[in-house]
């Protein structure tokens, strides 16, 4: 049973005061004064007064950068389908191997997710620039092809032309499939893991085959898993400064590298405060809209 | 873990099977389908890293074609000031941000699992906001809370140089570690705390030498989270370092905007076999652990 704080006022001091006193000095002072700028605006070089204005959020749903808002709630959302659909398979596959398999494959999963973060993404230039990895390999085929053709007295097939894997959008979605993949599996391989399975074997045995068991019985069952994967895909990517920064062209600005420019070059920081409060008000209702989700499940189940 | 007997086919028995054996209705991973899902998620993973690890060895300065095996890359890195100022720099934030992050990770932990006190929801809730404002927010707030509200001396000493970096770091690693301390603590019964006590422990005594060690394997995975989360940080260290503090992933970063070169390449890889390391390193530990302490 939890004691009141009473019963051990010294011992409380000293537990909770070190971290609480961090949390606000190191945390919340620092989002604060965020916030009070969000409400003010540049009087000077390097003075903001906070006005309580709210020209700054009027700024940011003008078009531009509402659009800008809209692009990286697209990109986000891509993001975390494309995870769900090849996260999903590779769950199922690993909750259902054997054990000895099974910690091998999480391990595997988990190790890329380990590593650094700006290694990942350089790393990914590397193979898919257009000198890299995956256009030798499709001009190896090109070539080849082409030789094939001559031979069987065919035009050949032309010059290669490789494609352009990066600085697009294209090049972002992939970035960021590949940097938050492991975020989807691991839940999602949680919730398939404690389901029960005898409720799939009634389902196969009943004659239904295995992708309207899948359908029907394990994802209704594992929706709380599938609600926290999307979750905590979601959020990073929807805040993914690197990867848009990085891998992404001149059209491929997220919510983050605005945010950025805005303190870093464009020296606005009140517009700036306000972006990115904006962005952590999209998070919030994300939170919520899976919270509402989770508990809507549990009541049904 | 319980159900697995009910999955594992009985004729399976020996480590031998058969080879035209069919899989049974649950072994997803012996259908063939899946299994390419997994080799492809596994190539797609870790073709890009291993391409740059193999690439760090390559005479050319091109990234494309395989040339030749050299070590000139790494001695490049190794000779390179700024880079391996960086690298020490990363490790020294790394190591403080840890200790500190488990310190006040494993108080977090206690305060929270142990009292029951007024605003407790709305300690709990702050302490979960670190791990879910998006980075960029946090970088900016540190940006400002440095610049305006706490400015960090100039031309301290190294490694006091480093403090901003580290307080930064430490606000976003300790709710993690107070995350994995407070699921060990559930498994605490809570009576042999009172037991030490009714036995004249005092209540310092019983916090070190009975909670403690329960918490030890919580605080072991909580300290490499830590390092790994400081190690790993790029977004708000970018806007809290300083032109004579640069960590490692910062001058990567620069490095990368300038020109890539296998340098970089052999720097990453360096970083990489580190964090491999440590995470084995992080993991045998857990698994020895529970061995110990059930017996």
């Amino acid at each position: 049973m939890e004691q009141t704080w009473r019963q051990a006022k010294a011992a409380f001091a000293a537990i909770a005061v070190p971290p609480i006193a961090w949390l606000f000095l190191f945390f919340l002072v620092p989002l604060a004064v965020v916030w009070g700028y969000s409400l003010g605006e540049n009087t000077g070089p390097v003075t903001i007064d906070v006005t309580g204005t709210f020209a700054n959020y009027m700024r940011a749903v003008e078009p531009l950068y509402l659009e800008i808002f809209g692009k990286s709630l697209i990109v986000a959302g891509l993001t975390t389908l494309l995870c769900l659909i090849v996260g999903f398979p590779v769950a199922l596959a690993i909750a259902f191997a054997s054990p000895k398999t099974k910690a091998w494959l999480l391990l595997l999963i988990m190790l890329p997710f380990w590593t650094n973060l700006l290694i990942r993404t350089f790393a990914l230039i590397a193979v898919l620039r257009e000198n890299g990895y995956v256009n030798a390999i499709l001009e190896w085929f090109w070539n080849n092809g082409s030789g094939v053709m001559t031979m069987v007295g065919l035009q050949p097939l032309g010059d290669f032309e490789p494609l352009t894997l990066l600085y697009n959008n294209t090049a972002v979605v992939i970035g960021l499939v590949y940097v938050h993949l492991p975020f989807m599996v691991l839940p999602l391989y949680s919730a398939l893991d404690r389901m029960d399975r005898s409720l799939m074997e009634a389902s196969l045995d009943l004659g239904a085959g295995h992708l309207r068991t899948i359908w029907s019985v394990v994802v209704p069952l594992a929706a709380p898993g599938i609600a926290s994967g999307v979750l905590i895909t979601f959020i990073p990517a929807l805040g993914a400064y690197l990867t848009p920064d990085l891998l992404g062209g001149t059209d491929s600005q997220m919510i983050a590298n605005v945010i950025e420019r805005q303190f870093k070059r464009a020296n606005d920081w009140p517009f700036g405060a306000a972006l990115s409060f904006l962005l952590m008000y999209l998070t919030f209702i994300a939170i919520a809209v899976q919270a509402f989700v989770q508990r809507k499940s549990e009541r049904r189940g | 873990m319980a159900d697995q007997g009910l999955t594992s086919v009985p004729f399976l028995g020996g480590g031998k099977r058969p080879p035209k054996e069919k899989p049974g209705p649950l072994e997803y991973l012996r259908r063939w389908p899946l299994r390419v899902i997994v080799g492809a998620t596994l190539v797609f993973l870790y073709l890009p890293l291993i391409t740059l690890m193999v690439f760090s060895f390559n005479t050319s300065r091109r990234n494309v074609v395989w040339q030749g095996f050299t070590f000139d890359w790494y001695e490049k890195a190794f000779n390179n000031e700024s880079l391996l100022q960086a690298f020490v720099n990363s490790l020294t934030i790394a190591f403080f941000c840890t200790v500190i992050s488990v310190i006040l990770g494993a108080l977090s932990a206690v305060m929270l699992w142990r009292f029951r006190f007024p605003g407790k929801t709305v300690v709990e809730g702050s302490m979960a906001l670190p791990i879910v404002v998006p980075e960029i927010c946090m970088g900016v707030a540190m940006l400002v809370f440095f610049a305006r509200v706490m400015p960090w001396p100039m031309g301290m000493p190294w490694p006091l140089n480093l403090g901003a970096i580290t307080i930064a770091h430490i606000s976003f690693a300790f709710p993690f570690v107070a995350t994995v301390v407070r699921a060990r603590l559930a498994s605490f019964n809570r009576e042999l705390e009172e037991a030490a006590k009714d036995l004249g422990a005092s209540e310092w005594r019983t916090f070190w030498d009975v909670l403690v060690p329960h918490m030890q394997p919580g605080l072991i995975a909580g300290a490499l989270l830590a390092f790994t989360l400081s190690l790993d940080d790029f977004v708000i260290t970018f806007f809290t370092a300083g032109p004579d503090t640069i960590t490692f992933p910062v001058k990567v970063y620069s490095m990368l905007r300038f020109s890539v070169t296998p340098e970089v390449n052999a720097a990453s890889t360096i970083l990489i076999v580190v964090t491999v390391i440590l995470t084995a390193v992080g993991l045998q530990m857990q698994n020895n652990e529970p061995k110990d302490k059930k017996a």
